[in-house]
């Protein structure tokens, strides 16, 4: 029962959050801030964690096939894949849940118990499309970028990895990428990007919109915005896998 | 005038609010007073449609302003002005886009027009000089004092203060409560406050009604409140040690 509760009551403040806005030009400008707090404030953590992963994918598959009849260029491939198809987009998807799902709630939660959202609705204006709405748009234009760049981040830390330790010559690592490349994996990573980007982002303002309480409550929001958005995206990695891929 | 007509208000099976009725004048400080947890709050978000009611009616003039939608319950929020507990300032926000941000939303003023504006509202409230900082590098004075000045920048009909003394010592409550009443007179609105500061209820409670257990208990004015015998009311006003003497020795 508690699961229909809260997915009508999802599914309500979406339909607040999409109502037509006040002033497009503030919702604009709002937009322009989420751009750089939830998008550009990411990039760090996304080339880190990408350059790190990409070379553990890269040593870890040398060293798992290690045999003479497997040529070595196929280290560079299924290093590609690996990062194309799952590590780019479902990875850093989850890593982005943990970053900006947990600052969406607790920001929109400390909104709500220190009555900030209550000033905006007493104003006449409607607080959850002006709240979330900016954040939606912002993580779904930004987050495929920052798949693009967790992928080229990805293969690059492979190639330096293999060719640092010697596992793998640079031509082969190079031919390896370029091997039997599908240029739809990467359009399939980008869809499910979206999608993740939808999930982090209205999960944890629901989480955040709703809280009651005080701070203790606001830090359980905030950890069951991360919780239920790593879910949901994995729940979602399946079905859009078997959708898009079969 | 607004006018709360038997409305009732529950909370899991709890009830906070039980048939209460009341009429709030225009161009005078109408108080709510009560204990911590008798219903005061519940009774002011109630007004102001930050809670649905479950029963009976709220009017703002003519107007069922409990059974309008949100659409239309947006035109007359835009002649809310609120003071929150706690100022409920947009802590991202510097003191000057706290107070242009009602400008911004609902006028087509120009830049420098809202400026203007609020800087008129700031020094309406005694703030100089502050404009370009933050709520959390102002003292919860001021804080308040910003939160008046966002309250009046769209020129309220109605003014909305809950608590607007808490956390505040006896002057600047003394300092918020005159600009209260001025702000009441000059604006000619009809202001509702919560409190329990009984230096207040003396001093500007043109009418009062007391909230006990979610019912209203009493309805007067500062000077009967002295004379009253309604005991609930009396255990209250007169509280402590020194408020019960002079009751019995009649010095007021």
């Amino acid at each position: 029962m508690q699961f229909f509760y809260h997915f009508g009551k999802y599914f309500i403040l979406l339909t607040k959050v999409f109502s037509k806005p006040e002033k497009s030009r503030i919702y604009y400008n709002q937009t322009l801030k989420e751009l750089i707090n939830l998008g550009v404030n990411s990039i760090g953590i996304v080339i880190i964690i990408s350059a790190f992963t990409g070379a553990v994918i890269t040593l870890q598959t040398a060293y798992n096939t290690e045999n003479p009849f497997y040529p070595r260029y196929l280290i560079g491939l299924m290093a590609r894949d690996t990062i194309i198809l799952e590590f780019s987009s479902t990875m850093v998807g989850l890593i982005l849940a943990g970053k900006i799902g947990s600052s969406i709630a607790s920001e929109i939660g400390t909104m709500r118990i220190t009555e900030q959202i209550d000033a905006l609705e007493i104003m006449g204006v409607n607080s959850a499309s002006y709240l979330i709405l900016p954040k939606i748009i912002a993580s779904v234009l930004f987050n495929p970028l920052l798949t693009m760049i967790s992928i080229a981040v990805g293969v690059f830390g492979g190639w330096i990895a293999g060719t640092a330790t010697g596992v793998v010559s640079s031509e082969d690592y190079i031919y390896g990428i370029q091997f039997a490349f599908i240029p739809f994996y990467v359009t399939y990573a980008l869809i499910k990007t979206v999608f993740y980007a939808f999930i982090i982002t209205s999960v944890s303002s629901y989480y955040g919109y709703f809280v009651r309480g005080g701070a203790l409550e606001v830090g359980r929001s905030s950890t069951k915005a991360v919780v239920y958005s790593c879910i949901l995206i994995l729940l979602c990695d399946v079905i859009l896998t078997q959708l898009i891929l079969s | 005038m607004i006018k709360v007509d038997h409305i009732w208000k529950s909370f899991d099976h709890q009830t906070v609010l039980k048939d209460i009725s009341v009429e709030f004048e225009k161009g005078k400080i109408n108080l709510i007073i009560g204990q911590s947890g008798s219903g005061k709050t519940v009774l002011l978000k109630s007004i102001v449609g930050l809670l649905d009611i479950d029963k009976g009616e709220i009017l703002f003039e003519d107007i069922v302003y409990s059974k309008l939608n949100f659409k239309k319950k947006k035109e007359i929020r835009k002649k809310i002005g609120m003071l929150f507990q706690g100022s409920a300032l947009f802590d991202s926000s510097t003191v000057e886009e706290n107070v242009i941000y009602p400008l911004n939303m609902f006028t087509n003023m120009s830049y420098e027009e809202k400026r203007e504006r609020a800087n008129f509202c700031l020094n309406r409230v005694n703030i100089l000089n502050a404009n370009h900082l933050y709520p959390s590098e102002i003292s919860g004075g001021m804080q308040k004092r910003v939160a008046i000045a966002r309250a009046i920048a769209l020129n309220p009909e109605y003014l909305f203060c809950d608590e607007p003394d808490s956390g505040l010592d006896p002057i600047t409550t003394l300092r918020i409560n005159n600009l209260i009443k001025e702000i009441t007179e000059e604006f000619n609105t009809i202001t509702i406050v919560n409190t329990h500061d009984m230096n207040s209820v003396m001093e500007f409670g043109e009418k009062i009604i007391f909230i006990h257990m979610g019912q209203k208990w009493w309805e007067g004015t500062n000077k009967d409140i002295l004379h009253s015998e309604n005991e609930k009311l009396n255990d209250f006003v007169f509280a402590n040690h020194m408020a019960k003497r002079v009751k019995q020795m009649k010095l007021i």
